[in-house]
């Protein structure tokens, strides 16, 4: 005979309800995991999506993601004759923000080389873009679809392709034109403070610059040796596909990572006392029928077992329906909620820990009662 | 009445709790013997020791002193002679409470059905003697409620038949008849009279209801831990 699934039939609402808020609990928690995730992938997605090895940046900066960097346009050229490399592509990245259906919309503008890298890396709708001025693939975020025309600057450019997984570490989501139309954007865009910078006599900045270019190499070519024959040019810097992704994650989204590891600790732990106290006012209820069942000769494993079932029925439950909401509300979450099978696997680990220590103290509590306590009425 | 075998034997049990000024002596030497088949009470104000003396033949207080044989089993002897005591009351000893104490969550068959259930007995076996226990006690009609829906009677009853689901000889009993009116309280009492001849058990209640008084073989008085007076 099962007492612990005969006592939860007996309280099924009051156990259901219970579960229910647990689920929430956790649907908060896989939440923030999932952000946690999504924030990473984003910030890495825009380093990833090239399928780079090699990025070459202006001198002395982290560019392009982590400090701005501008080098010429032809330093492309220079790039993919040395020895060693197979593909280069010249790049450009700006944020900017334009209206869409009567709405502000902040896109992150990828100007790329049509048929060499730094294009979108795939297409879920539409085609690639096929002329060299004002068409353009967004990222489905966007809300943008083929066909739909958008300002960028002084001129309205055509969405023929949509991708997805293309957005900044801020997640704005990205749009990718031509690398000129990206660099006259650059100059029709300037802000205010440019123009008056100009109007006093300074040198305007080079109206054919890029922020990077990128670079894949032969099988057989050392990525390093590349590297430090790219930097013997005084005015270049050359960072492989690692330094770039740890640079991003050490310096553009550190903080905000550390923020929400942060704050998903703090959720794991009022989640553990909540289970915890959960588990101990049930075992707390009970303790006239644990008195009792230790009178008749219940033995202690009877009662140890009717506490750590509940206990871990609740806690697997709890977990199963936070899963379920999670997994049918993270699209509507503004930013990326990334959910990995391992993290819902780690979390159930970390709630059977928890609902196991949960129980240990509902069962110092059972163990300590005195049969005698079921006498007396 | 036939005297049967003895079932009860207590012999010279003190209790004490603290030591020095704060010491309260709960029983004092007491002498105790109860044969199967008798039904006895325990009488005496509150604090004379008489749910001190119950827990102690339950086996759910250790006495201070003496000695203490159930069934033909020396139980306890200046200390424990048994580890698994909560096995010693599954077989041995049935017990009835004042308000019952029946599991909530289970149905009345399974409050029955629990004790063989935990005795080791085959859901099979349980059900089995839990429908016959509750045929006999006139509930059998009840067997799938839960305790929330029995009137105090049906209850009780169906405690009843727990306390003798695994067939104890020894049956204790703690004001069993408080939560009943006088007449039903004296039919539960001629059951436990009927159960124990059957069953060649004993049964030894706490009691204040003195309707129920003549239901006794014996009238065991105690005051301030000791045994006054034991008459027919």
């Amino acid at each position: 005979m099962n007492l612990a699934l005969k006592d939860i039939r007996h309280s099924l609402f009051r156990f259901v309800l219970t579960c229910f808020g647990l689920g929430l609990l956790m649907t908060v928690v896989l939440a923030m995991i999932g952000i946690y995730n999504g924030l990473v992938a984003d910030a890495l997605a825009i380093v990833k999506a090239p399928e780079a090895e090699l990025w070459v940046v202006e001198a002395g900066t982290q560019g392009p993601f982590a400090e701005a960097s501008s080098i010429p346009a032809d330093t492309r050229d220079a790039v993919a004759r040395l020895p060693g490399i197979a593909a280069s592509g010249a790049i450009t990245y700006q944020t900017l923000e334009t209206e869409s259906a009567g709405k502000a919309l902040r896109l992150y503008v990828i100007g790329y080389e049509t048929g060499r890298l730094g294009g979108p890396s795939h297409l879920i709708a539409g085609r690639e873009i096929g002329t060299s001025h004002f068409e353009a693939v967004a990222d489905r975020k966007t809300g943008l679809v083929p066909g739909d025309t958008i300002r960028l600057g002084r001129d309205r450019f055509t969405v023929v392709g949509l991708t997805e997984e293309a957005m900044n570490s801020g997640g704005d989501p990205a749009i990718f034109v031509t690398l000129a139309d990206a660099i006259a954007l650059q100059t029709e865009i300037a802000p205010a403070a440019e123009r008056v910078r100009a109007a006093r006599g300074a040198t305007p900045p080079s109206a054919n610059n890029v922020a990077a270019v990128i670079a894949r190499l032969e099988p057989d070519a050392d990525v390093e040796l590349v590297a430090a024959t790219i930097r013997q040019w005084k005015h270049l810097s050359a960072l492989s596909q690692s330094d770039q992704e740890n640079l991003l994650l050490a310096s553009v989204v550190d903080r905000a990572r550390r923020q929400i590891g942060l704050f998903l600790g703090i959720l794991l732990s009022v989640s553990a006392v909540v289970i915890a106290l959960i588990i101990y006012t049930m075992t707390m209820e009970k303790l006239k029928q644990i008195a009792t069942l230790k009178l008749i000769g219940a033995p202690d494993r009877t009662i140890l077992g009717l506490i750590v079932q509940q206990a871990l029925i609740l806690g697997g439950s709890g977990w199963g329906i936070g899963l379920t909401l999670i997994l049918l509300v993270k699209d509507n979450f503004p930013r990326r909620v990334l959910l990995e099978p391992m993290n819902a696997a780690v979390l159930a680990g970390i709630i059977v820990v928890v609902c196991l220590v949960a129980s240990g103290l509902g069962i110092r509590a059972a163990l300590k009662v005195d049969p005698a306590t079921a006498l007396g009425g | 009445m036939a005297i049967g075998d003895l079932l009860i034997d207590v012999q010279q049990v003190a209790k004490h709790y603290g030591e020095g000024e704060t010491r309260v002596d709960a029983l004092r030497e007491v002498n105790l013997q109860v044969h199967a088949g008798e039904v006895i009470a325990l009488l005496g104000p509150s604090g004379s020791g008489k749910t001190t003396l119950l827990n102690i033949i339950g086996c759910i207080v250790a006495p201070s002193t003496g000695r203490v044989e159930l069934d033909g089993e020396p139980v306890f002897d200046g200390h424990w002679l048994r580890g698994d005591l909560r096995k010693l009351r599954l077989d041995k000893i049935g017990f009835i409470f004042q308000a019952h104490n029946l599991l909530p969550f289970l149905t009345a068959e399974e409050n029955v059905s629990v004790v063989l259930d935990l005795a080791g007995q085959s859901q099979a076996v349980g059900k089995a003697r839990a429908r016959e226990l509750l045929d006999y006690l006139e509930v059998g009609h009840r067997a799938p409620v839960k305790p929330s829906h029995l009137s105090g009677g049906e209850a009780q009853r169906v405690a009843i038949a727990r306390a003798l689901a695994n067939r104890p000889r020894i049956i204790l009993a703690d004001e069993p008849t408080a939560a009943l009116d006088s007449k039903r309280a004296q039919l539960v009492m001629d059951l436990l009279r009927k159960l124990a001849a059957e069953q060649e058990a004993c049964i030894v209640t706490v009691t204040h209801d003195e309707k129920i008084f003549d239901r006794f073989d014996r009238l065991i008085h105690l005051r301030d831990g000791r045994l006054e007076d034991a008459g027919a």
